[in-house]
């Protein structure tokens, strides 16, 4: 955590007292911004410290107290083993590249299909999208359920994949938006060239789509990895544990052992520390697409 | 794949091609050349077979109408029903499940924990158009402070519950901070059910901002920056300046927050389940059908709960659309 100067913007010939109230105004400002920052990292770098101590220390020293050893690993190992974390990132990085993947594939095919064909019922079509986009997939698990057990899906690694792929109308209108700004002439060039509509979609298409399946891809990912909801309610077997899911479970084999759980949450939140440093103005760009469409 | 690869367009519907093509008179032609150059080009992407357009929404329609639209009819269907989930057996039992959701009080009191958790995405909505604001002018380290406050958007739920629940413990981090302030004793943070919705949502609050501040950034980002220096010149204030530019200039944002926020309020899950389970008055309207369908197994009953959130979010969505038309707001 940096000690923030508080100090004010300069403005080297302003009036003094002009001066004098910006640099009130700007203290407030940093002072504002430092406290939201210290709220934020707070909770997270007590879990960090936490993870460090030993059980003893963990059970004798307050929250806030610094770990004797900062590089006491011990418990991020029990935690992924005895967690289970390496089948858990397993198959959540299983879940995650088919659902990513799918997505990507059936997105942009949507948005193809209703964006360069005229068809009969094409503005159903887009209505019936769009009236999806507006149902909370959550309010439907009770009868959702029941379909997935019907397709035999239940406690299996494709009922979160068919459920990730049958309700993700972000995607399509993220691809449906950016679509429409590839010039048609660039298909019709090709057409007289004698390709078929679907060398078009995969040649041409496809690949001038990169930077909207970069968003896709980010706001997908996100998505998929820190979900719970869905591995929890329909691959309850233990064998099939997301991240999420296994790590739900360390409350009960380590109750109050604190320094375990906090290994394997800072275990889980690493990966996507990592991320979100290599590519932070992509994501910033995803979910500003992603969530005001 | 037999199909795409015809997809030439030399057996093509003969009818629209002889349309364009057909000879008319040379006065009217050379009058709407334009329209027909127009035509000829569109002619020239729309030639195909009537059903290739189906064949790339094959699998998309299916997974909607699959995992949608079908669940809503069954949902709906159930929710007349005292079916259990399980057994063959269900019986038409009428209206009996939705006059149970609103005449008896314990169910109905899911309404007032989301009450809490509307508060909260009002202060998050203010927090965040603050912090926008000021990170959108002169300010050091802007990007440093705009990653910190947006991190916690990107993590995982199950972990941030668990960060939280050794925040709020007793004699846990909360506690200690605050005895650090002076303020001393043993708060129940998770245990009090006057407190527990209070911290839950706060937790939202710490979850969510980040995501409405880089949407408001990045929509203030496109109001022009001589409207600043205009109002400037003028010797408008920063609050001013907001008030007059960047709220107005902003406003589609601020209503799809609001909206996103009243049914992220009555649709909250994760984080009160993985932290109290819905123990201590923390139960949401969501943990309510989840319990009642999968625990109690009383499917029916979760039906008719998950019909009235359902209609009650389409008519929230339904109002904001019709009280903040998507037109553009004119700045100039």
């Amino acid at each position: 955590m940096t000690t923030d100067p508080v100090t004010p913007e300069r403005h080297p010939r302003a009036a003094g007292r002009i001066h004098a109230r910006s640099a009130a105004a700007g203290g407030a400002k940093y002072l504002s911004l430092v406290l939201a920052g210290a709220v934020v990292l707070i909770p997270l770098v007590v879990i960090m410290f936490t993870a460090l101590k030993t059980r003893q220390e963990a059970l004798d020293t307050g929250p806030l107290d610094l770990p004797g050893n900062w590089l006491n690993f011990e418990n991020f190992h029990i935690a992924f083993t005895q967690g289970k974390m390496l089948p858990a990132f397993l198959n959540t990085t299983f879940i995650l590249l088919v659902s990513v993947t799918g997505t990507v594939v059936i997105g942009s095919m949507t948005a193809y299909a209703i964006d360069r064909f005229d068809f009969r019922l094409k503005k159903l079509v887009m209505a019936l999208f769009l009236l999806a986009s507006l149902v909370p997939s959550v309010t439907t698990q009770v009868a959702t359920f029941q379909i997935i057990d019907n397709l035999g899906a239940f406690n299996t690694r494709w009922a979160p994949i068919l459920l990730y792929l049958g309700t993700d109308i972000v995607s399509i209108y993220i691809f449906l938006q950016f679509i429409r700004s590839i010039p048609v002439s660039l298909d019709e060039a090709a057409r007289l060239d004698g390709a078929n509509s679907f060398t078009i979609y995969w040649r041409i298409i496809l690949p001038m789509l990169k930077p909207a399946i970069a968003t896709v891809v980010i706001v997908k990912g996100v998505t998929v990895y820190n979900d719970f909801f869905i591995p929890f309610l329909y691959m309850p077997s233990s064998d099939l544990g997301t991240i999420s899911t296994s790590l739900f479970r360390f409350q009960g084999p380590f109750g109050v052992n604190w320094e375990i759980i906090s290994a394997g949450t800072i275990l889980v939140i690493l990966p996507t520390l990592v991320v979100f440093l290599a590519l932070q103005r992509l994501i910033y760009a995803g979910f500003a697409a992603g969530s005001s469409k | 794949m037999t199909a795409l690869q015809r997809d030439r367009g030399t057996g093509k519907p003969p009818a629209r091609t002889t349309l364009a093509a057909a000879p008319a008179d040379r006065g009217r032609v050379a009058r709407r050349k334009g329209v027909r150059d127009r035509v000829a080009r569109r002619e020239g992407v729309r030639r195909h077979w009537w059903f290739t357009p189906w064949l790339y929404l094959l699998v998309p329609l299916g997974l909607l109408v699959t995992f949608t639209y079908l669940p809503i009819g069954d949902m709906i269907g159930y929710s007349f029903t005292d079916w259990d989930g399980i057994s063959p057996e269900k019986n038409n039992v009428g209206f009996e499940n939705y006059t149970d959701l609103f005449t008896r009080p314990e169910l109905f009191k899911v309404f007032l924990v989301s009450g809490v958790y509307l508060i909260a995405a009002v202060v998050q909505i203010c927090l965040a158009l603050y912090f926008a604001t000021v990170l959108s002018f002169d300010t050091r380290f802007r990007n440093f402070f705009k990653g910190i406050l947006f991190f916690p958007y990107l993590i995982n739920g199950v972990a941030i519950g668990f960060v939280f629940l050794y925040f709020f413990r007793p004699h846990g981090t909360l506690d200690s901070l605050l005895a650090l302030l002076g303020v001393h004793g043993e708060h129940l943070w998770m245990g009090d059910p006057d407190l527990v919705n209070a911290s839950l949502a706060g937790v939202s609050v710490w979850r969510y901002t980040g995501l409405n501040l880089v949407l408001f950034l990045g929509a203030i980002q496109s109001i022009p920056p001589h409207l600043y220096e205009a109002a400037a010149l003028d010797g408008a204030n920063r609050w001013q300046q907001f008030r007059h530019i960047i709220a107005p200039g902003i406003k589609p944002v601020i209503s799809l927050s609001a909206i996103l926020a009243v049914s992220g309020s009555l649709a909250v899950f994760e984080i009160p389940y993985i932290m109290t389970g819905g123990a201590n008055g923390s139960q949401t309207f969501v943990i309510q059908s989840i319990n009642m369908a999968f625990k109690f197994d009383k499917y029916g009953l979760a039906s008719a709960s998950a019909v009235v959130l359902l209609v009650l979010i389409l008519l929230v969505t339904w109002i904001q659309r019709r009280l903040v038309p998507e037109e553009r707001v004119e700045l100039s």
